[in-house]
């Protein structure tokens, strides 16, 4: 893999600062992976300190893919990519929240000893 | 080429010493992006699904018993290694001068993912042995539309790839092989966050 010799005087440069993006990417992801396996692995944490500790290695490493694999960068991007990240983001928090909010709430509902939808909730006949 | 060159289309930037792929690539790369964003809208409302469906057993088998953290830690680092692999093919196509670089990363992203998805076939054979497959619960039908729908995606995205890889051999690094694998290179990124999100959710948060 040589550089594209001539053309672009800075070739180069624009050539290490992008194989050191894929670098840091690879490097922290790893981290942000090995982190929540080890976590889960040993069982260090008690059970609510370790589900948010999973779900914030979750959301920084969506983060460094978008930065350092998907080359999203705010200030330098296409607005209109962003704002198609912004608005897909707007459905994704509307259509997930939404459904688990009224469909746990509807379980609720139907079977108000139960906190959450349990097996039991059913009747017999589709256990 | 200073360090703030405005970014055109989402992904590696080409710039201009491609300067064949300049009039198409921002339509074409916009187009492939939303339709990524769509494929999130997907996977996030099957998510929502296995959220709901989590605790509906019918008295079979839970994520405790049936996730294997091993395997799937496994799984994470062959598909994030593709990743970064299909990232040094990108530069390669971007910066290097001769094709067999760009081939040799493709090929290993090739394996990568077949690694990937010969671990997860593993995983879902195993379930099945189990008595564990999508008819046997609420919340078995609900991870057997989300994660095997992911492993389909791997699928069709190693297709491409060969696609591509016979591409290059036939007719060179041309144009459209350039935004071919510009647009791969988006889905294969993509398909990487989709298992970001898998493997934290499902399989962690179903061992924790």
């Amino acid at each position: 893999m040589s550089p594209a010799a001539g053309g672009e005087q800075g070739g180069r440069s624009e050539y290490g600062r992008e194989l050191r993006g894929y670098l840091w990417g690879y490097g922290l992801a790893i981290l942000l992976t090995l982190l929540p396996f080890g976590l889960v692995k040993w069982a260090v944490l008690p059970e609510y300190g370790l589900y948010l500790a999973i779900g914030v290695c979750a959301l920084v490493q969506v983060i460094v893919h978008f930065r350092f694999f998907l080359h999203i960068d705010p200030p330098r991007q296409n607005v209109d990519d962003l704002h198609l990240i912004l608005f897909t983001g707007l459905l994704l928090f509307f259509m997930v929240a939404g459904t688990i909010w009224i469909l746990t709430s509807l379980a609720e509902r139907v079977s108000p000893s139960q906190g959450t939808f349990h097996a039991s909730s059913l009747p017999e006949t589709q256990r | 080429m200073s360090a703030a060159a405005p970014l055109r289309y989402p992904g590696i930037n080409l710039g201009s010493a491609h300067p064949e792929t300049e009039e198409k690539s921002g339509e074409l790369l916009f187009g492939f992006w939303v339709f990524l964003m769509s494929d999130a809208i997907i996977f996030g409302v099957l998510f929502a699904t296995y959220a709901i469906m989590l605790h509906a057993r019918a008295g079979g088998p839970g994520p405790q018993k049936l996730y294997d953290i091993k395997s799937a830690f496994m799984e994470t680092l062959a598909l994030l290694s593709s990743s970064f692999t299909y990232g040094m093919a990108s530069v390669a196509l971007k910066h290097g001068k001769r094709q067999r670089a760009l081939i040799g990363w493709l090929f290993a992203t090739l394996c990568l993912g077949g690694l990937f998805l010969r671990l997860e076939v593993g995983d879902f054979l195993s379930m099945f042995q189990q008595g564990a497959g999508p008819d046997r619960s609420g919340y078995l039908s609900a991870f057997f539309a989300l994660v095997p729908l992911h492993g389909l995606h791997v699928t069709s995205g190693m297709i491409w790839m060969c696609a591509l890889i016979g591409q290059i051999r036939r007719y060179g690094v041309d144009r459209e092989v350039k935004l071919g694998l510009l647009r791969l290179g988006l889905f294969w990124h993509f398909l990487d966050i989709v298992w970001v999100v898998i493997f934290s959710f499902i399989y962690l948060g179903g061992l924790a």
